[in-house]
């Protein structure tokens, strides 16, 4: 079985084909990598798996149903979270409520308007147990709006994982951190994530082949090249079109 | 958003304690007469909460600018209207008190169709299309005379005569404290549902829509539920609005009436739960008293409006509020002086504008219905140049002074809320 599958994955924006024939498998468990230069389409590829757009032609499918048709919504609730480079909270909530709106439908409240939330005793604790593990518990009940950036990139990462999906897209989490926020933050990804298939989007080099089981490089919405880090690092194809760029 | 404080509560139970005993203010013990006016205000303003409360759930929590939800209202009026009819005929043996749940029951029946149609779109597409339904029931309204009998629209009598406790509902007094117990009701059921998952998720919804998507909520679905929900309170007020006045006519459904649930829940604030009570409070004061005084009271519920809008975005509530951080660390008093000085130019502001608008009206309106224009217990000749001519000063003195003032206010204001920061952070 596998997580995640992508069948010659196709996206038009108009006249211009931006991802063009992506196929990629991902197995349970795995720490998917994507890296590729500005505008290669990471993005876009990952709007196209949780359903934010749809595709143009191909397959994509979740723990082996596809799932290429549907709202991101039945496809987040098949198992399927993801995070926004650009981040995507609720300003005007508390950081506590946006935890716990993250927790609300995999905890079963569905569309409930019949209970009490301060009554529910385990979404509560949870909410409060994210907010710890976040480093955000001083920032409880300041509307999340106002947080400070890495703070807010800490919340879309809490806000993804909470709900408990078992794969998981996150879309240059440390994007603009420091040094010492960029490694807490990993830190906190790697444990949330433990026993979870992760697919990542990230430019941090020294980032992505710490963490990785595979790599797979996307350029101008191809796959260049895909596979365990030292295969990658070596691969003509890939030093030439990236990462010879990249260091120079 | 989160549960109201100690504070929070104690401003309920004085509001509460109020509402049961303002009419006994007004109690003639001698003659063992109720004050009529005064009733009647307080039913206004009964069924005016439910109905900006109810609106609120759209425009404050859900972020849904809706158009029509006076249709709620008026369908659950007119509904009630025909359910009294029956009641007292004998054909609906339901006591008077549950009545109101009927209404709202019909609120919600009309919401559950015009909702599902309205929240399939968003933002300025979601508004036009309230709006054509709201100009649909108000042409229907006048169409289909035997449930809304035309412009005459339907009456009834409340005196049907079965009551839970025995009461006839043929004194005002007796109404008011149905009408109160039902603002309870809904005002407490409201406040209930922005605290379950349905009603935060409206926050969700209304702060980020697509992000939603991505925790497994259908935000559409969200926002059907909140707007179903929403037309449910609303009927009940229109219920509350047959009992009372025992017509119901295309008022009760009318854009007006939309337009005034806006109103009121803006003026309020939308941002706070009580703050749409507020709004509808002071709404219905100003339509009960300076509607005696003057033809155009509605010219200041605009003004009064626009000037909301302008500077205090979040309504009347939300100015009390901002306060808050002041008030807790104890620098109230360093707002006195600030305020003192904005009093005199804000009077002459106001005096100016008023001046000028009742001298206009006067020479209008007034003198078709042969009117005198008196202030201050003289009668004022508005054909004489000084009091346009002091108006006029009044309100270019006043504003140009109240800017400077203003600006003053502002620099203090700034300058605490900097010190407030600093602390915190230390
Ligand atoms: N909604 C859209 N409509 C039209 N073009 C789009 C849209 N979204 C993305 N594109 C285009 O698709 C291309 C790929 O964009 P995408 O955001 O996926 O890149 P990326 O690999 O994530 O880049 P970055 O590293 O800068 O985040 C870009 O040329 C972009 O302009
Ligand atoms: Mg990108």
């Amino acid at each position: 079985m596998t997580a995640l599958s992508l069948r010659d994955v196709r996206k038009n924006f108009g006249a211009t084909e931006i991802i063009r024939g992506v196929t990629l498998d991902i197995q349970p468990g795995e720490r998917h990598c994507i890296i590729g230069p500005n505008g290669a389409g990471k993005t876009t590829l990952f709007n196209l798996i949780s359903g934010r757009f749809p595709i143009t032609s191909g397959e994509i499918s979740l723990n082996n149903t596809r799932i290429d048709q549907q709202p991101p919504h039945l496809i987040n609730r098949a198992g399927l979270s993801r995070s926004f480079q650009i981040t995507s909270i609720f300003q005007r909530l508390s950081v506590f409520e946006n935890l716990r709106c993250a927790l609300l439908w995999s905890m079963g409240y569905r569309y409930s308007f019949w209970s009490a939330l301060w009554r529910q005793k385990a979404l509560n604790e949870k909410a409060e147990f994210l907010l710890e593990d976040l480093n955000l518990a001083s920032r409880r009940d300041i509307p999340a709006g106002l947080l400070s950036y890495a703070e807010q990139r800490a919340l879309e990462i809490g806000m993804t994982i909470a709900g408990g999906a078992s794969v998981i897209l996150l879309d240059e989490p440390t994007a603009g951190m420091s040094n010492t926020e960029t490694d807490y933050a990993m830190a906190l990804i790697r444990r949330v994530t433990q026993g979870k298939t992760l697919l990542m989007v990230e430019h941090d080099m020294k980032v992505v082949f710490d963490l990785a089981d595979t790599i797979t490089v996307l350029v101008y919405g191809q796959v260049i090249a895909s596979g365990p880090p030292e295969t990658v690092r070596s691969s003509r194809a890939v030093q030439e079109a990236y990462l010879g760029a990249l260091e120079e | 958003m989160t549960r109201s404080g100690n504070g929070a509560r104690w401003i309920w139970v004085f509001a509460v304690a109020l509402a049961l005993a303002v009419p006994w203010a007004f109690h003639n013990f001698q003659t063992g007469r109720d004050s009529g006016f005064v009733l009647s205000m307080l039913s206004q303003m009964g069924m005016m909460v439910i109905l900006s409360l109810s609106y609120n759930m759209l425009l404050g929590q859900a972020g849904l600018f809706s158009l029509c939800h006076a249709t709620f209202f008026g369908i659950g009026g007119y509904a009630t209207v025909h359910f009294l009819n029956a009641a007292g005929a004998g054909s609906l043996p339901l006591p008077m008190e549950v009545i109101p749940l009927l209404s709202g029951l019909t609120g919600l029946g009309l919401a559950l169709i015009f909702g599902y149609m309205a929240t399939k779109q968003r933002a300025t597409a979601f508004a036009m299309i309230t709006m054509g339904i709201g100009e649909l029931m108000a042409t229907a309204a006048l169409m289909f005379h035997s449930f809304f009998g035309g412009e005459g629209g339907v009456t009834t009598n409340r005196m049907i005569d079965h009551s839970l406790f025995g009461l006839t509902y043929a004194s005002g007094m007796q109404v008011y404290y149905l009408i109160l117990v039902w603002t309870l009701i809904c005002a407490g059921s409201m406040y209930f549902l922005t605290q379950t998952p349905l009603g935060r998720m409206a926050n969700a919804t209304r702060d980020n829509y697509e992000r939603a998507q991505f925790m497994g909520y259908d935000p559409r679905v969200v926002r059907f539920l909140q707007f179903s929900l929403s037309g449910l309170f609303a009927g009940v007020g229109g219920g509350l609005y047959a009992i009372t006045y025992e017509i119901v006519t295309f008022d009760a459904l009318a854009a007006p009436l939309s337009a005034n649930a806006l109103l009121m829940a803006y003026i309020g604030g939308t941002t706070v739960f009580g703050g749409p009570i507020l709004g509808a409070v002071l709404i219905t004061l100003l339509q009960s008293g300076v509607s005696l005084l003057s033809n155009s009271w509605l010219v200041y519920v605009g003004v009064l409006f626009i000037s909301m809008v302008m500077f205090a975005p979040a309504g009347l509530s939300g100015l009390i509020i901002a306060h808050g951080p002041i008030a807790a660390a104890g620098r109230l008093r360093r707002l006195t002086v600030p305020y003192l000085r904005l009093v005199v130019p804000f009077l002459a502001l106001v005096l100016g504008f008023v001046g000028l608008v009742e001298l206009m009206s006067f020479l209008t309106i007034g003198a078709a219905q042969g009117k005198k224009l008196v202030l201050f217990g003289s009668a004022i000749n508005i054909e004489a140049t000084q009091p346009w001519l002091i108006s006029v000063v009044c309100l270019l003195g006043g504003g140009a002074w109240l800017r400077w003032e203003a600006r003053a206010f502002h620099r203090v204001w700034e300058s605490l809320t900097a010190d407030l920061k600093q602390r915190d952070r230390v």
